[in-house]
């Protein structure tokens, strides 16, 4: 490897990637078919959108309520944290490729798979956020007659708001990226120019990985904006 | 490909009779002749090390399936044996990436199919591509010299897309030939790689030629092509006419007849730039050309067989089919 | 005696090459969707060797330039907070893009290989040990940094013999979470040309293959795992005194 002293190779390289987003190429394989183009690229965008969204639904469906619950009860804390720190051990390719391999390709499969990606930071962080509630005002609120399913509802979820939060953006960035390797699965998404460069030609992979990264990076930006307009006042001066 | 039958066992009995007759010679210094100063004697015999190949670096690639890669090792470690420098980038993706990695130097050659090669690279229509493996290198060949690279000739086994289905799929619909999917073809998914929506062996032969709607094409990788099928996921999947599973498990998938020849035949043909054979000596094609002769279509499922089945690698495959052949000590 | 190379053709196999295969007759590794073939696997672990090798070095190596890295940028932007907003940002984004478009933006640059597979996984560890070295330094009491000023010591003896000892079990702890990402996402080093157990997982063959994905894994696992306690066992012995920051 050599760093090029030469620019220029690499910004025509860069040049051709951002004309491919916008304009349709003749593709690599002759057949006369057109690739690339912005309609195409909105398209992959929204199905890696899609597929994340169905992960995300079924991660927190699974995580958010055990992760609550336990954390109320103040146990289970190593299924908890335990799980957030395998989660982060599990590599996403062995797992889509033996969800694949094992179960078959597909939107069904490849959702189950991201979600067991997305499942252990919303755990772990709806077990701490909600743990972390100060006990004397749960113990306030159970000796106001607070049921304890209340105390969970008004009381420690809406303390525990920003942690919960950051788990979800953790779980989202994680599912968003690993849905870019989603066509092996069978599933549509940006990987689809990434991988197939016989296809889309070279413009076409450096499209896709400029399109991921702008993706993520935009994904970031919104949800720490959710994030600071979710945290109240007052716990936005405590938790810096 | 059965059209190839007559002229391949021709091929093969004089193939037989002359190895048979230098095989006798060979007997008499069957092994790697190491440190021979002259230019290597490889006529019939155990390929020899010719230490003046040592000089030169060779990069050997393949395309992304275990065929190719079987194909890519046998050469590397033939050319090795030859006395060359070599490494192989197999794997390096279809045959658009591969081509590039020739002419871009990254790789000194590969193994193409010469049906590929007229239709995907040099847009030829499949009734334009030739049935004799002779007459289809030679046209490729013409087109790659255009461009500075040359094929060498090719492989007596040939191999070709066919569209495959599970025994049970094809009783069900009553499907022996690819035209028996008329009518029948809208409510099946077809899944295939995902150059295969525009090749026109593949889906965009089978929309063109054959006038077939699918429910859906779902791209997938080629490694999966038997496991969509077995998972009931595939009504149909693009197969390869050389796939072991064909014949080992005849019982569970099949293939229907390309009865309007959509899907020619390929033999092997090596594709290399002009620059480079000048520059690595006789001995490169010499060797490889040599090697090749034994890859009839039943050594190289047995070759598929290994890799693709039993899980053997590409290498293991490769140097067995060396040593067994007598090529290698 | 007769010569086997009299009795078989060069460039024809012998009689014993082919092999009769049927449905039944089909080794464990034939059949697609067999879970697990222990016998295979047996027979085929030395297979692994050189990927785990490879993917050790990978981690090892982006390890310790991400260390290096972040490690030198906290100390920058210990003493001037107007470094601090960019930095976290900078390797925010860094750790932001997705491994695999990573690796593909430094293509035309670095080229296929082990070292773009570097560059990146580098670039991901940069954020969390920067984050957590910044959150270590600033947990130090300032009763402390007083008395030790107060004993006469510079600001830089403060900082090498007062606040980093300090911080070092939130380093630590930033090293750890960087150290079992790393080993996971180094699975993908093989669309970078990188090598490492992925070409287990996704080289040719392997895609339908469940007990060469399902070793690879372990494998990983296993590595993160191991090299996870190692970090932890390395701050207990160390300083005992210390529990780990979890």
């Amino acid at each position: 490897m050599s760093l090029p002293l030469d620019l220029h190779p690499v910004l025509a390289s860069f040049g051709g990637a951002i004309d491919f987003i916008f304009n349709p190429q003749t593709s690599n394989v002759t057949g006369g078919k057109d690739v690339g183009g912005f309609d195409q690229a909105v398209e992959l965008i929204l199905a890696q959108l899609q597929i994340s969204l169905y992960a995300m639904a079924l991660s927190l469906l699974v995580a958010l309520p055990i992760g609550l619950y336990l954390g109320h009860r103040g146990k289970g804390e190593l299924i908890a944290i335990g799980f957030g720190n395998a989660g982060r051990a599990i590599p996403e390719l062995a797992l889509i490729a033996f969800m694949a391999a094992a179960i078959g390709v597909g939107v069904l499969n490849l959702t189950i798979a991201l979600a067991v990606l997305g499942i252990p930071p919303i755990l772990t962080n709806a077990f701490v956020g909600v743990k972390q509630v100060d006990r004397s005002t749960v113990d306030a609120a159970r000796g106001i007659g607070m049921t304890e399913f209340e105390i969970l509802r008004k009381v420690e979820i809406p303390l525990a708001i920003p942690t919960i939060f950051t788990g979800i953006r953790g779980s989202t960035i994680a599912i968003v990226a690993t849905a870019t390797i989603a066509p092996l699965a069978g599933v549509e998404s940006l990987g689809d120019f990434i991988l197939n460069e016989n296809v889309y030609g070279e413009d076409g992979v450096l499209a896709g990985a400029i399109l991921v990264a702008l993706l993520a990076l935009t994904l970031e930006f919104t949800l720490a904006g959710i994030q600071r307009l979710l945290t109240s006042e007052g716990l936005r001066l405590k938790t810096t | 490909m059965r059209i190839d039958q007559t002229k391949l066992r021709m091929v093969l009995a004089g193939v037989l009779a002359l190895a048979l007759a230098l095989g006798v010679a060979a007997c008499g210094s069957d092994d790697d002749t190491t440190g021979g100063s002259t230019a290597a004697e490889t006529d019939g015999g155990a390929i020899a090390s010719n230490p003046a190949n040592g000089k030169v670096n060779l990069t050997i690639g393949s395309k992304n399936f275990p065929e190719q890669e079987i194909l890519g090792e046998i050469y590397a470690q033939a050319l090795s044996a030859a006395g060359y420098k070599v490494k192989s980038d197999l794997n390096l993706g279809s045959e658009t990436v591969a081509l590039k990695s020739v002419k871009s130097g990254a790789i000194s050659g590969y193994p193409e199919y010469a049906s590929t090669a007229l239709t995907s690279f040099f847009g030829l229509e499949p009734e334009e591509v030739p049935a004799d493996a002779t007459e289809a290198w030679e046209k490729a060949n013409e087109e790659f010299e255009k461009e500075g690279l040359t094929a060498f000739e090719p492989t007596p086994f040939a191999s070709a897309n066919a569209v495959g289905t599970l025994k049970k799929t094809a009783e069900k619909y009553e499907l022996e030939d690819v035209s028996d999917l008329e009518g029948v073809s809208e409510e099946l998914s077809l899944y295939g790689s995902p150059e295969c929506r525009q090749r026109i062996d593949c889906l965009a032969g089978l929309e063109k030629l054959y006038g077939l709607k699918f429910k859906s094409f779902n791209p997938v990788d080629i490694g999966l092509r038997y496991t969509v099928l077995e998972k009931g996921q595939a009504d149909l999947s693009i197969l390869f006419t050389t796939d072991p599973q064909l014949s080992a498990e005849s019982d569970k998938f099949v293939i229907l007849e390309d009865d309007k020849e959509v899907f020619p035949a390929g033999n092997v043909i090596f594709v290399t730039e002009k620059a480079t054979a000048e520059k690595a000596g006789p001995d490169y094609e010499k060797t490889i050309l040599q090697v090749q002769e034994g890859l009839t279509l039943e050594v190289m499922q047995e070759l598929d067989a290994r890799v693709e089945l039993e899980k053997q690698t590409p290498k293991e495959a490769a140097a067995s089919y060396l040593e067994s052949a007598g090529y290698t000590g | 005696m007769a010569s086997p190379a009299l009795l078989a053709a060069v460039g024809e196999v012998g009689g014993d090459f082919f092999k009769e295969r049927t449905s039944e007759t089909l080794p464990c590794q034939a059949k697609s969707g067999e879970l697990f073939c222990w016998d295979w696997a047996g027979e085929n672990i030395d297979r692994y060797v050189t990927p785990t090798l490879q993917h050790l070095e990978l981690v090892l190596i982006s390890l310790a330039i991400g260390f290096a890295i972040a490690f030198s940028l906290s100390l920058l932007a210990h003493r001037r907070a107007w470094l601090r907003p960019p930095l976290l940002i900078g390797t925010g984004i860094l750790y932001t893009i997705p491994s695999v478009a990573f690796f593909f933006l430094l293509l035309p640059i670095t080229g296929r290989g082990r070292e773009t597979a570097i560059i990146a996984l580098s670039a991901y560890t940069l954020q969390i040990i920067y984050r957590n070295t910044m959150v270590g330094l600033a947990n130090v009491p300032a009763s402390v940094k007083d008395a030790a000023r107060g004993m006469g010591q510079t600001d830089r003896q403060i900082l090498w013999r007062v606040e980093l000892p300090l911080a070092t079990p939130e380093i630590i702890a930033g090293l750890r979470i960087a150290t079992v990402s790393t080993v996971a996402i180094a699975t993908l080093a093989v669309f970078a040309g990188g090598g490492g157990l992925g070409t287990q997982i996704y080289g040719g063959g392997n895609l339908d293959f469940l007990t060469s994905i399902i070793i690879a894994a372990v494998i990983v696992i296993a590595m993160a795992l191991i090299l996870d306690g190692l970090l932890l066992a390395f701050q207990r012995l160390t300083m005992p005194w210390r529990r780990a920051a979890s």
